[in-house]
Parts: structure tokens; C-alpha cells; sequence
């Protein structure tokens, strides 16, 4: 696949790293000294020059481009290169921002700005620590349909309460599908009646809030409910989103910021959560406000030292765990070293997410399980796909694969996949499915 | 530098409004002199009156000066002083038609004040010594003053623009005029209509029923009725109020009490196809509540202390009519409540201090502020716990600006203040003429008039009047249901020095 990345800082970078070795890659950077150094490092093609300008774009191939990937840390030049670049040919376009308000405009329409895709940094490095924090249980956790569904696989230990029961008694929520579970090395696709053993690993798929509760009967020992103590230290707009998430979760945490001005206006915006001005490296405070006794703290401050300090004292006061952001991806191991729990790097999570939609060969949204065995993957239905307007049992029991639909948004609302739902053009689809058959499905979602 | 004594109000801008909207005050004036023609009674009343709100009018106008700009300063002088000077010319008719305690000038200024700041303390004496266009110049005036003159000015007088939002917020003592519509004067007028509509449905629902239950409720009364029950206004032109009527007339009266004291903003929403916002709205839900708990608390002391002989549809009948007529501000009266026991006659006097939603035709505190105090003193407890906590006030999930809670509780305080010190006024004002008044009727008195209900207990009680009480007493009470009326800030401003010349 040729791909192109406009941006050669800390994710541009990750990227072109993560893609080298199986995709041809261009590299398209302002800064000279940067692309230089980058063609000595890595296996690419670099490229100096203004990556909003069609001279620039050409150089780099834009027109024969399979990918592109804007992400400068400047918001409004990734959304300008991805309407650039949509001009020059039809390459799957991706834009990074870190303000929300972007990526809500384009939730609101997907044509917007020429983008394909739209990650936020913030947000995402939010639904990272919501995970860290909701979901300890899980082995593996995703996001579809820009954060609508969530795809994650559990471990069933002897002591979870779901092992021996069948699916059907299992799956109590009305937003989730139980795709799939491994047992050893067979993979049965889950049915009404298939028994689930300790010792099997399941895979659901559903939004955000069922895959919450369902951890909660996976593994209630581990997974947090209302009375645990979640502190989130720094009122920065990741902070703001992981006590949002939080609270989507019906968790209510406490949310630490200095700032008068910008407390209220965290207060007024989280309802759920107890927002409280004050400087969080005072011991005095922390101890008055039972910050020792938390279950979880989250460093979301400005600076990495500040995070630092915080994480530190956190768990000199016997915090459990310590989540920080860390800023410099050169920090991550260090903030471990010394015994923060989870490090979490903006950056290097934003790479992850976009070097998700470059597997193989197509550019979608996918999740391997399990080696390859399984996959769970993101198609969006075009008006002339042969799916639309039929109901999914009709699809089922025509595919020769082994498929579960888990989860169709419509609209960007979650619509539950029955027997009896017909697929409507514009449905976002996420499937859980047999390796080998990805390519076919995927053919599926438009007529060509 | 004479800097100092510089006036630095606009005054000449306020003028020319005050003008303006007094020679547009003859056409209410009008209907009066129609249904004097109609009837064949004495038309002069309303004739000199049409010529002193014209000439006073031109005047001002020609004092006036069109050019300057209505900023805030000028909106409350404007405000405070139509409201004065409409009073005064809604009195003029009384005056000339010469007829019982109203002849008398000051008798006439209280009773138009009362009227027009829909207050409905009368001192009335003998109610069947007047002609019948002067007493539906009564229930006119408090129809008039019910929504408030100025939205009504914003309405008509559509070259005010932006000055009309001015003018509206400086009356309703909101800070954001909640625009139905991008015009200051469309939103007026939608409100306007929805008013009116109101009132007719009001006045063919009174008269049909009225067919079928009491002749005593023919077109005139039923129209009488509908003006001053939509407006919470209560003047009635029968000396028994709604008392006269028949049992199925007085349950049909509290919807339309309740309907005139609901947010007008939100019945408009309600009726253009959103109607769970009025049922999610938490004012409206806090207040029909509060209501409901009045009433049911007075029903249940009617019950054990065997008012109504212990009869079950009439009990329930005076204690929802009668709280209702209160919390509303409206001051009918089913039925002389003043005889009541003292528990039910405090419960009534507790009521009066509720008032109706904002942005509806009630006066008094109001449910908003009452509800905004009291979840920012439970916030206030919690902060005790946690001093660092940020903890917004929420209406309806939405927060409130804390500056609009420091105006809530800079209201509350200067309300009570007001309250207690014309309570005083009054007491002491009646023992210096060996008036004989108790100090639980000198609050109800004083309560009544400054929270524009009406009625009282004693000698103010529903069936009675203000006319004994001295003419100092009755001439702070004019003050004072002006003040009210337009919730003080806009009246106590203009005694400030600070307004005029810094």
C-alpha cells in the first residue's frame, strides 16, 4: 500500500516506524533538518515542503496514494492537507487533531474537511485511561464507529460468575453481542446455547457502557463500580474527557484543578463528577480530601513534571494505582521504572489508532485476536453494497464464513444487531470474523 | 469642576418614550368610553382622561428627544416612571366620574395602582354606587398591567429594537430576555398573542359555563373575570369576588389563576409541539408542588377544625381556590378566609411570599429565586465539608452564573427588609389614629399590598377594604405596590445618587 504522512514529529514518526517494513511510505515534513534525519532512520521516502500545497502533494505522490495521513500538531493544517489531498486523487484520508470541536463537525457529517477518518489526541488518550481505569479484567480493548462500540475480549477464570453459564444467560445487556470465544485452540462463534468454561477467553462487542457492565459479571473483584474512588488530577481537556467517560460509565470520579476559572467550567459541564479547586501537590490537602484512600489517580496534568510529582506522591500516599500522561514518549519507561502503574503517551496512542487502518492491505478499521484467528472489523455499507436492505439472518446464512455482526451505527447511534435488522446504506458494520475471510467481507461493503 | 452635579442620564430619552407610550395609552381608554355609550352612562371619566394621557403625552414628547440612546439608566427611569404615570392617568377616570371612596384623589391613585400593578387591594366601599364602564376600567387596567406595560410597549412600538430588550429586562429584572424569535418585538408579540388568547379562551369558557350553571355570569362578568384572572390581577366587579358564583365557575377560574402564572415562555413552547419541556422544567415542577402542598395542607386544617361542616367537595373547593388566588398573587376570594382558624389564615399568609414562576403575570418572590436560594444554601452546607469544591447551582441542569445567585439573595433580603419595615410603618401608623389592627393583620396588610396579592386578614380581608386605614397608611401602600410591581431595583435605583451622576 502507498501511504503518505504529512507531519514528521513524535506520531508522524511512530508511524512511518510502525509502516516501513510492509508499505511503501513518503514522509512530507516543513522542517528540513527533520526529513533528513528521518530518511537516515527509517526505510522512507522524505520529502521537505509544505504539505498543504499541491507542488508538495505531488512530490509525494498524493494521486497514487492508497493512505493519507495528516498529523502536524497544528489542527487546522491536517484538516486543510486531507481536503488537499482529496483534490489530487482518492487516498483513505486521516486527520489528527486535538480539539474536540473538529472531530465533532465531522461526526456531524463525514464528508467534512475531505477527511476519511478523524482522530482526536485527547480524546483518545481519554478513552485509553478510561479503559486502563474501567476495564483491568480485559485482555484486549477497542474502540469502533469513532467510540460508539467497543470490541474487548475477557478472560473467564474459576471464580468468574459467567463461567458455566450458556450465552444466553450471560448476556443480560441490551447493547451487546457475544461475537466469539476461544477455547484452547478451537473458535466457536457464540450461539444462544453455546456454555461458557473457565478457561475460555469470550470476545463482546457493544457500546462503551454494556462492555462496562458486562466486565462487572466477568470479573467483579476487579472491575470498578460506584464505590470506588477514582481521582483525576488536572482539569486539562484530557482530564475533562476521562471524567466525561467516566461518567458515560456511571462512574463518579473527582476531578482536581487549580485553575478557579477553568474548575467552573468543568464543574458545570460534568454534573457527575466533584470538582475541586486546589493545588494538588499539597499533602495537606490530599490527605484532608481522602486522596490516600482512592482506588485510582489519574495525572492529567499540563507539564510531565507536574505529572511526575503527582504520580509520586500519590503513591507514597498509598494510592493503588497511578495513571499518568506523559507528554515525551522518552518518559514512558521512566514513569514505570519508578512505579506508576500505566504511562500513557498522546502521541504514541494517537500512532497506534492510525496504524490500525493500514493493516495488509486494506485501509479499514480492524482489531486481531488471538494471532490472527479472528478478526473484528469496521465497514461503513456504500448505497450499492449487496448487504443493503437485507435483514442479517438472510446475510448469515448466505455467507459461506464464519461471521457475527456485533454492532451497526446508524446516524452515530448504536443500533443492536437481531435476526430480523435490515442493513441500511450508511450503517457502520462491525463484525466479528475468521481471518482468512476479511478481504471478502470487507469486498462486501460496496458493489466494486 | 462642577463634574459632580452633572446629570448623567439621558433623561430627554426616557421622556420621549414615556410619551410616547402615554398617548398610545388612550386607546385602552377607549373601550371604556365604547361600553359607556353602550350603556348610556356619563362619558366625561373617560373623556377627560383620553385628553390628560394625550396632553401629558405631548408634552413629554416635546421635552423629549428621540435621538438620544436608551441605555440602561434611561430604561429604568422610563420603566419606573410609566408605571407611575399610567397609574396616575388610570386614576383620572375615577376622579371625574365623582362616585363613592374613589372620588377622592388619593382613594383613586391607590385604586389604579393597585390595578395596574395587579395588586387588587381595594378601597371600594359600596360596590353598587359605580357605573358599570368604570368598574370594567378597573378589571382593564389590571388586564393592561398583568403581562407588564412595557413588554406590551415593545410589542406595538416595534422602532424600539434593542432598546426594547432594555426596557423588558429592566422590568422583569432578568438578565437575558429568553428570545423566542432574532426580534425583540416579534418575541413581544408572540407573548402578547398568547396573552390574549388566553384571556378569550378564559372569557367564553367563563360565559358558557356560566349559560349553564349561573346567569349571574353572563358576558360582562365573564369578560370582567377573564381579564383579571389570566392577568393574576383580582379585582372583581361583584363585592363577593368569585364567592358570587357557583362552584363550577369558581374550579373553572383556578386553571386559568395557575395557566397566567406560568412562565409565558414555556406555555409558547408547550403549546408549539414541545410539551415535556414544561413538564422537565424543575421551576415549574418546584412551584406546581409548592402549590399543591399549600393546598392540600390548608384542606387538611379546613378538615379538622370543621370550617365547611366538614363537607368534603366544598373544603377542597375553598383551600384550592383560595391557595391558588394567593400563591398566584391573583387575590380572588371563594369565600370570606379571613373567618378561618389561625392555622389556616398563617398557612395563607406563608403563601403569600411564593409567588408564580418568572416570566409569567405574577409578582411577589417568585419560584425561581425561592428555589435558586435554597439549593445554593444546600450547596452551601456541602461546601462546608469540602471548601475546595466547585459546585455549580443547577435549574434544569442547567448552572446558574453566581452572580445571578448574589442577585437572588440581594432580592430576598431587600424584599424581606421592605417587608418588615412597612409591617412597622403600618402598625404604628394605625395606633396613632387608634386604629384598631393586630399585628398579624399589619403584616398580612403589609405583605399583601408590597407582594401585589391583594387581599388580607382583618380589616383588609377579602370582603373588606383599605379604605380604613389612614391616608398616610394608603399613601405609602401606593408607593410601595409601585415598587413592588417592578421588583424594586428599578425605583429604589432612581433614590440613588450614583445613578444620576456617575
Amino acid at each position: 500500500m502507498d501511504v503518505v504522512i504529512v507531519g514528521a514529529g513524535e506520531v508522524g514518526t511512530a508511524i512511518a516506524a510502525n509502516l516501513a517494513s510492509d508499505h511503501d511510505v513518503v514522509v512530507v515534513d516543513l522542517d528540513q533538518d527533520l526529513t533528513d534525519e528521518l530518511t537516515y532512520d527509517l526505510d522512507v521516502l522524505s520529502i521537505a515542503g509544505d504539505g498543504t500545497t499541491l507542488p508538495t502533494l505531488r512530490a509525494a505522490m498524493v494521486p497514487e496514494a492508497d493512505m493519507f495521513i495528516a498529523c502536524t500538531d497544528d489542527d487546522r493544517t491536517n484538516l486543510v492537507a486531507c481536503g488537499t489531498a482529496k483534490t489530487l486523487g482518492d487516498p483513505f484520508t486521516i486527520a489528527r487533531t486535538k480539539r474536540t470541536d473538529y472531530l465533532r463537525v465531522w461526526e456531524h457529517d463525514e464528508s467534512a474537511y475531505g477527511a476519511d477518518f478523524v482522530v482526536c489526541t485527547d480524546l483518545l488518550t481519554a478513552e485509553n485511561i478510561v479503559r486502563v481505569i474501567g476495564l483491568p479484567a480485559a485482555i484486549d480493548v477497542d474502540p469502533f464507529a469513532g467510540g460508539l462500540v467497543q470490541m474487548a475480549e475477557f478472560d473467564v477464570t474459576e471464580e468468574s460468575p459467567v463461567a458455566g453459564r450458556t450465552v444466553m444467560e450471560a448476556d443480560r445487556f441490551e447493547a451487546l453481542t457475544f461475537a466469539g470465544i476461544f477455547r484452547d485452540e478451537e473458535l466457536i462463534l457464540a450461539r444462544g446455547d453455546s456454555l461458557i468454561r473457565a478457561g475460555d477467553r469470550v470476545v463482546v462487542i457493544g457500546s462503551p457502557e454494556s462492555v462496562q457492565s458486562f466486565a462487572t459479571d466477568v470479573a467483579p473483584e476487579t472491575t470498578p463500580d460506584h464505590a470506588d474512588e477514582i481521582v483525576i488530577v488536572g482539569g486539562s481537556e484530557t482530564g475533562y474527557h476521562t471524567a466525561r467517560l467516566l461518567e458515560e460509565r456511571s462512574l463518579h470520579p473527582r476531578l482536581i484543578e487549580q485553575d478557579g476559572d477553568r474548575a467552573r467550567f468543568l464543574a458545570e459541564n460534568l454534573p457527575h463528577t466533584l470538582v475541586m479547586a486546589h493545588d494538588a501537590t499539597d499533602t495537606e490537602f490530599l490527605v484532608r480530601e481522602h486522596v490516600d484512600d482512592a482506588d485510582v489517580v489519574v495525572a492529567a496534568l499540563a507539564t510531565d513534571e507536574r505529572n511526575l510529582l503527582v504520580s509520586v506522591l500519590a503513591k507514597r500516599l498509598g494510592v493503588d494505582r497511578v495513571i499518568a500522561v506523559v507528554d515525551s514518549a522518552d518518559y514512558v519507561t521512566l514513569f514505570e521504572e519508578i512505579g506508576i502503574n500505566v504511562a500513557i503517551n498522546p502521541r504514541l496512542v494517537t500512532a497506534e489508532e492510525i496504524t490500525r487502518f493500514s493493516h495488509e492491505s486494506i485501509a479499514e478499521n480492524i482489531s486481531v485476536l488471538e494471532n490472527d484467528r479472528a478478526e473484528v472489523v469496521e465497514i461503513e455499507l456504500a448505497a450499492d453494497s449487496p448487504l443493503v436492505d437485507r435483514p442479517i439472518q438472510e446475510i448469515t446464512a448466505e455467507l459461506e464464513a464464519r461471521v457475527v455482526i456485533g454492532a451497526i451505527t446508524r446516524n452515530r447511534t448504536h443500533v443492536t444487531p437481531r435476526g430480523d435488522t435490515v442493513l441500511r446504506s450508511g450503517d457502520h458494520v462491525v463484525a466479528f470474523v475468521e481471518s482468512s475471510f476479511v478481504n471478502e467481507l470487507t469486498a462486501l461493503s460496496s458493489a466494486t | 469642576m462642577y463634574g459632580n452635579t452633572r446629570i448623567r442620564v439621558d433623561w430627554r430619552a426616557s421622556a420621549e418614550l414615556m410619551g410616547v407610550v402615554l398617548i398610545y395609552f388612550a386607546v385602552p381608554l377607549s373601550f371604556p368610553l365604547l361600553l359607556a355609550v353602550y350603556f348610556e352612562e356619563p362619558l366625561t371619566p373617560f373623556l377627560v382622561a383620553i385628553g390628560v394621557t394625550l396632553a401629558l403625552g405631548a408634552g413629554l414628547r416635546r421635552l423629549g428627544d428621540p435621538e438620544e440612546n436608551l441605555g440602561p439608566r434611561e430604561a429604568f427611569l422610563a420603566v419606573a416612571l410609566i408605571w407611575l404615570l399610567v397609574a396616575v392617568v388610570g386614576a383620572v377616570p375615577f376622579v371625574v366620574a365623582g362616585a363613592g371612596t374613589i372620588a377622592h384623589p388619593v382613594n383613586a391613585l391607590f385604586e389604579s395602582m393597585s390595578g395596574l400593578t395587579t395588586t387588587g387591594a381595594t378601597v371600594l366601599v359600596d360596590f353598587s354606587v359605580h357605573d358599570r364602564s368604570i368598574m370594567m376600567w378597573r378589571q382593564l387596567i389590571q388586564w393592561l398591567g398583568g403581562l407588564g406595560i412595557l413588554i406590551l410597549a415593545t410589542a406595538v412600538l416595534s422602532e424600539l429594537g434593542v432598546g426594547g430588550a432594555q426596557l423588558m429586562e429592566s422590568e422583569t429584572r432578568t438578565r437575558n430576555v429568553n428570545k423566542l424569535t432574532p426580534h425583540i418585538a416579534e418575541t413581544a408579540r408572540l407573548i402578547w398573542g398568547l396573552y390574549v388568547g388566553l384571556t378569550l379562551l378564559a372569557a367564553v369558557v367563563f360565559f358558557v359555563l356560566g349559560l349553564a350553571f349561573d346567569p349571574r355570569m353572563g358576558p360582562y362578568n365573564a369578560l370582567a373575570h377573564a381579564f383579571t384572572s389570566v392577568a393574576t390581577a383580582g379585582f372583581s366587579p361583584e363585592p363577593l369576588s368569585a364567592g358570587a358564583f357557583h362552584p363550577v365557575l369558581q374550579w373553572a377560574i383556578v386553571p386559568f389563576m395557575i395557566l397566567g402564572s406560568t412562565s409565558f415562555i414555556l406555555l409558547y413552547v408547550f403549546i408549539n409541539g414541545e410539551p415535556r419541556r414544561l413538564l422537565r422544567n424543575e421551576e415549574f415542577r418546584f412551584y406546581v408542588g409548592g402549590l399543591g402542598i399549600f393546598a392540600a395542607l390548608v384542606a387538611l386544617v379546613l378538615f379538622v377544625t370543621g370550617e365547611q361542616g366538614g363537607a368534603i367537595e366544598p373544603t377542597i373547593r375553598h383551600a384550592v381556590f383560595n391557595v391558588t388566588s394567593i400563591v398566584t398573587t391573583t387575590g380572588y376570594a371563594s369565600t370570606d378566609f379571613n373567618l378561618w382558624s389561625p392555622a389556616a389564615t398563617y398557612l395563607l399568609f406563608l403563601a403569600m411570599f411564593t409567588g408564580g414562576m418568572v416570566g409569567s403575570t405574577t409578582c411577589s418572590i417568585k419560584s425561581l429565586r425561592w428555589l435558586v436560594a435554597l439549593k445554593s444554601l444546600r450547596r452551601e452546607l456541602f461546601t462546608s465539608v469540602h471548601p475546595e469544591a466547585v459546585r455549580p447551582v443547577r435549574v434544569s441542569g442547567s448552572p446558574v452564573a453566581e452572580d445571578t445567585i448574589r442577585d437572588v439573595y440581594a432580592y430576598l433580603l431587600l424584599g424581606i427588609v421592605i417587608f418588615v419595615g412597612l409591617a412597622v410603618f403600618v402598625a404604628v401608623d394605625a395606633a396613632r389614629v387608634g386604629m384598631d389592627l393586630s399585628a398579624f393583620e399589619a403584616m398580612g396588610a403589609a405583605a399583601s399590598t408590597f407582594l401585589n396579592i391583594g387581599p388580607a386578614f382583618g380589616e383588609a380581608g377579602p370582603y373588606g377594604t383599605y379604605a380604613a386605614f389612614p391616608m398616610s397608611t394608603r399613601s405609602v401602600m401606593i408607593v410601595l405596590m409601585w415598587v413592588g410591581r417592578i421588583e424594586m431595583i428599578p425605583v429604589l435605583v432612581l433614590f440613588t445618587r450614583t445613578f444620576w451622576t456617575s
